[in-house]
């Protein structure tokens, strides 16, 4: 009989899974925002039910701080970056969505079989979600490679990271301290340094397609 | 003497899939008037509609063959066939055990090829046009609900239907992370194969966006009234396949009397909320464009694999 919690776990790791493909197909910069808020509700929530039936302090602490990067502070930032560059309502022409569904499908077979030996090591109560986390993990790099704005780009970055936290909760318990303070600083600044880029990008091309940055490879 | 009380409850579930069907479309379309802040013409407007069809004098094309007449009886036997199967109000009925979830799929399947047939009967180009549009539907959304069947069939070791209710109903509760992709992908299918709002406008009056509809333009009367009456079957079996499936509480396993009750109290009630979920879904979408159905279904079937995957991961 599985504990409650492994199955509350297990019932979360599905919905981060959920979350990314969702974000995948997603066209929507706004909705994409929405969504990574979720994702980031969601790996908080699950690092809450770690730290609480193992009683790992420390992974309080790290809730703590995912919840108020990943659900407040970020998205509120990218909220405020995208009303400024007004492409709230962009919406991006993704070719062939089935396929790239597909693709992704087989990416989460792939991470699904590259977890299993590895899980059999691991002595966490949450050891099965490692195939779930390393799936996001290649899915959010599908979502950078087929995204063509950068907003969406940037987006599929931060989802990158997500997915590594939820990895190393899975499988460790979270990464020591310092380690876990570092990540979320370079995200917030990554974030900030990146928004200059975007209107960088703009004033340069007066797009944020990134498609265009290939003209700079000629001169 | 014994009585046989399992073929009554029988009998009473198929009278109840046949008298609780219209009413439940009823009641999707009157929740969906409140939504738009419409009175609604009431729970009762689909029997006044069928009565009233019932009542016409059937007007036939010229080259109809005999396909065209017999299919409406056709359809409406298969519906009533599949809502037979399904445990509605209890597990150990007589016909519970004639079929599993994969013949019920191919009824439906077997319905719509019927349906495709006679709509392309009269050779009319709107009947062509919803016949090859159902078709393309039907195809794409078969294999997501086999997948769907699949996944819960991985999790309860059969593919029988009453043995799925019992093992998900009678044991202890457990979340199974897998129910949440698979209920997601069957709700899509079940949006798109009962042609309602993000798929096909069940209430349009436009042919050229017509998927479900376009197919019984050529129909009238008491043809016309047990085709409607059949999908609304459709859709009331849909909703109980889904009940079962995923919901499964308040199921009696045996034929007492009380838990007989107790299970058309719960029925009731679910069916209440599962309709009134429906209309919320059809009064916040907008109808996709048909190009848009594959990648919709797509999801669909992709979401249903997913569950498969997730079972075996973080179940087995």
């Amino acid at each position: 009989m599985i504990p409650l919690s492994s199955q509350l776990l297990n019932l979360l790791a599905a919905l981060f899974l959920l979350i990314s493909f969702a974000m995948l197909a997603q066209r929507r910069i706004l909705s994409l925002i929405h969504l990574y808020a979720c994702q980031g509700l969601v790996l908080s929530l699950s690092a809450l039910i770690v730290a609480y039936s193992t009683s790992q302090s420390h992974l309080y602490y790290s809730m703590f701080l995912n919840f108020a990067l990943k659900v407040l502070i970020v998205p509120w930032i990218l909220h405020r970056l995208i009303h400024r560059l007004n492409v709230q309502w962009d919406v991006e022409t993704l070719i062939n969505i089935p396929t790239i569904m597909l693709l992704g499908l087989a990416l989460v077979i792939f991470a699904f079989n590259l977890s299993l030996p590895i899980v059999h090591l691991a002595g966490t109560i949450n050891r099965s979600t490692l195939g779930i986390a390393l799936a996001s993990v290649l899915l959010s790099f599908l979502m950078m490679i087929t995204r063509s704005k950068a907003v969406s780009q940037v987006i599929g970055f931060l989802a990158l990271e997500n997915s590594l936290i939820f990895a190393a909760t899975s499988i460790t318990y979270g990464m020591p301290m310092m380690v876990e303070l570092g990540i979320a600083l370079d995200v917030l600044v990554g974030i900030f340094i990146l928004g200059v880029f975007f209107f960088h990008i703009r004033n340069q091309f007066d797009s944020l397609e990134l498609k265009h940055m290939e003209k700079l490879k000629d001169n | 003497m014994t009585i046989p009380y399992g073929f009554i409850f029988q009998f009473i579930q198929l009278i109840m899939a046949l008298v609780l069907s219209p009413m439940f479309l009823g009641w999707i379309n009157q929740c969906r008037c409140w939504l738009q802040n419409r009175k609604g013409p009431g729970v009762f407007q689909p029997y006044r509609q069928l009565v009233k069809l019932f009542y016409k004098d059937a007007v036939l094309a010229e080259n109809a063959s005999p396909l065209f007449r017999m299919t409406p009886y056709f359809l409406f036997a298969c519906m009533c066939l599949a809502g037979t199967i399904v445990p509605v109000l209890a597990t150990n009925l007589p016909f519970a055990s004639v079929a599993d979830v994969i013949v019920l799929v191919g009824i439906f399947a077997l319905a719509r090829v019927f349906l495709a047939l006679a709509a392309m009967d009269i050779g009319t180009a709107f009947g062509n046009l919803g016949a090859r549009r159902e078709m393309m539907i039907g195809f794409l959304a078969e294999p997501a609900l086999l997948m769907v069947l699949f996944t819960l069939a991985f999790i309860s070791h059969s593919t029988n239907l009453t043995t799925i209710v019992d093992t998900l109903s009678h044991t202890r509760f457990i979340i199974y992370p897998s129910m949440a992709f698979a209920m997601a992908a069957y709700l899509m299918v079940l949006l798109a194969e009962n042609s309602r709002i993000p798929v096909d406008n069940p209430s349009t009056h436009l042919e050229l966006t017509m998927i479900h509809e376009a197919m019984m333009l050529e129909y009238s009367a008491r043809h016309l009234a047990l085709l409607e009456w059949a999908s609304s079957i459709k859709l009331y079996d849909y909703f109980v396949i889904g009940f079962a499936l995923f919901v499964p509480w308040g199921i009696a396993s045996g034929s007492h009397l009380s838990s007989m009750l107790l299970a058309f109290l719960a029925l009731f009630i679910k069916l209440a909320v599962a309709g009134f979920g429906l209309a919320l879904i059809e009064a916040l979408s907008a109808k996709m464009r048909i190009f848009r159905v594959p990648e919709f279904l797509g999801t669909a079937f992709m979401l249903a694999v997913l569950g498969t995957l997730t079972h075996f991961l973080l179940e087995a």
